[in-house]
């Protein structure tokens, strides 16, 4: 059903850290790779002149012109966060978007999907995708078939962007729990949620890049005020004069 | 939003079908033998076709039945059982006007009323949508139902048609004035939608692909908005002023037909803009705003 199961005993959701994430892209590839082969996020012309595909993760870079500091950069991962209030979930005519009552993942049964684009509309974050060969909409399943999976080891039964993380820029957990240690540290560094006026209530979090202080002198700044001398001191006089 | 051609046509045809259903169905012309039968075909031929159109936007139509099941949330589904009802209610006063059975007048002011209904439902689809604020306004429904009012009461041959259609081009006028606030009133800028606000003013340093992908195709639609202030005044003249000075001509059926493909042709083009212009807030992490 397309209706909200209300608030959630479990909220599992990730908590992803502006301040080290290095926008290396492994957790794009990752989750590619797993969900390829699992629910299949299809490729169009992958190795042509026109390449696209569908991926559940994309991380984009932006620079920040900060008002008393030096410019920072910034690599923001992006993908579903999983809201309390999913609007991308009641506008489903056919059920397929849903939201699980034991843990909060908002997830696409693609047996029922009729590939409308509603929920991807609905959504303001850009965290679905439909897939082009498929006709179905694919999203972000918080590796639904790892975190649960007992075949696996215990070390990997967590998303593939967070297992893969080369700098643990991305922290899986249970955020309705005060004490896990997700909750810790948005509550430590100040976590906060993506355009909360829109009423999603995100689960997931992101914490914000720490300031930096006040940029050092350039080194080869004395080289900036190079006095020319001899003949080019001259030209450089004459000329200037012209 | 990317205007697909699917969705243009399904809600003007359908928008269209439907005004002019609620007009038959209320009893507003009453015909009778070959001409019921050729009024209501239009009415449904124009009402299914939109609703055929509609079904070439879906990705995996094969579980189309599929959308009938959650009434208690989705626009969409309330639309399907709309417009299904409605066609099925209004059969038998179509079969009735055709053949003089005599049916009660009543059954046909139910459907009618229904067609409006599933207009409104079809308008809610988008209105609904907070992520996209241009149509996520009442204004957005009210544009939906007066375009088919002035649809139905144009085909119908009603006198004060043109009245309708002139309250078209007053509402189309003030949806685009409020349409094009609505993005800046929602206040969502790229700070907002990353959270980087609480360190400056963040611009795009690197895209997140270099290639198109379903978000930049359907959602950051840009092309055609270059000509969004022509095609405006082309959707005013045909959509309303045309066909209202058409129908005050002494010009009898040909008149009607013709303001009635004019206002057609109209509502396409103004619904080509509902969607081109329409921005998506996704579009703020591409930097297609601020």
């Amino acid at each position: 059903m397309t209706a909200l199961p209300g608030p959630t005993e479990k909220r599992l959701g990730l908590v992803i850290d502006l301040d080290t994430c290095v926008g290396c892209q492994a957790c794009v590839t990752a989750c590619k790779g797993w969900n390829d082969a699992g629910i299949g996020l299809s490729d169009q012309d992958p190795y042509g002149a026109d390449p696209a595909g569908t991926f559940l993760n994309r991380v984009h870079s932006y620079q920040i012109a900060v008002p008393d500091g030096p410019a920072q950069v910034v690599n923001f991962p992006r993908s579903c966060l999983h809201c309390d209030t999913a609007p991308c979930v009641t506008v489903c005519p056919t059920g397929a978007s849903y939201k699980r009552a034991e843990d909060g993942i908002v997830l696409v049964n693609e047996d029922a999907c009729i590939g409308c684009g509603l929920c991807a509309w609905a959504c303001p974050y850009g965290a679905r995708e439909m897939d082009a060969a498929q006709g179905v909409m694919k999203k972000c399943t918080l590796c639904v078939d790892r975190i649960y999976n007992e075949t696996l080891p215990e070390a990997d039964r967590e998303p593939a962007c967070v297992r893969t993380c080369p700098t643990n820029a991305r922290h899986f957990g249970d955020l309705a729990d005060p004490e896990s240690k997700v909750s810790k540290l948005v509550a430590d560094r100040g976590g906060y949620d993506l355009m909360p006026e829109m009423g999603t209530r995100p689960t997931n979090k992101y914490l914000p890049p720490r300031k930096k202080g006040p940029g050092d002198a350039s080194p080869l700044a004395p080289l900036l005020d190079v006095k020319a001398t001899g003949i080019a001191g001259w030209l450089d006089r004459m000329l200037g004069k012209v | 939003m990317h205007p697909a051609p699917s969705v243009i046509l399904f809600s003007a045809l359908s928008g269209l079908g439907f005004g002019f259903l609620a007009f038959l169905g209320w009893g507003a012309l009453q015909p009778e033998g070959l001409a019921a039968f050729l009024l209501w075909g239009l009415g449904y031929g124009l009402a299914v076709a939109g609703l055929l159109a509609a079904t070439f936007h879906l990705g995996n139509p094969k579980n189309a039945l599929k959308a009938f099941t959650q009434w208690r949330t989705s626009w969409l589904s309330r639309e399907a059982w709309a417009s299904v009802t409605t066609l099925a209610i209004l059969a038998p006063v179509a079969l009735s006007d055709i053949f003089g059975l005599g049916l009660p007048r009543l059954v046909g002011q139910v459907g009618g009323t229904l067609a409006l209904v599933t207009v409104f439902t079809t308008a809610m689809i988008y209105a609904q949508i907070k992520a996209v604020p241009r149509w996520h306004h009442w204004l957005t429904p009210v544009m939906f139902l007066a375009f088919a009012l002035a649809g139905g009461a144009t085909l119908s041959g009603r006198v004060w048609a043109p009245v309708l259609l002139l309250a078209v081009a007053a509402i189309l006028l003030a949806s685009w004035k409020t349409g094009d606030e609505a993005f800046a009133k929602a206040g969502q800028t790229m700070g907002t939608a990353t959270g980087l606000t609480r360190l400056g003013l963040p611009s795009v340093l690197d895209p997140a692909h270099t290639a198109g992908n379903y978000l930049k195709r359907e959602m950051i639609f840009v092309v055609g908005r270059k000509h969004a202030a022509k095609l405006r005044r082309i959707a005013l003249a045909l959509a309303s002023a045309a066909p209202a000075a058409i129908l005050l001509l002494p010009l009898g059926l040909w008149g009607i037909a013709l303001a009635a493909v004019l206002h057609l042709a109209g509502t396409l083009a103004a619904r080509w803009l509902f969607f081109a212009e329409a921005e998506h807030v996704v579009g703020l992490y591409y930097g297609a705003r601020g």
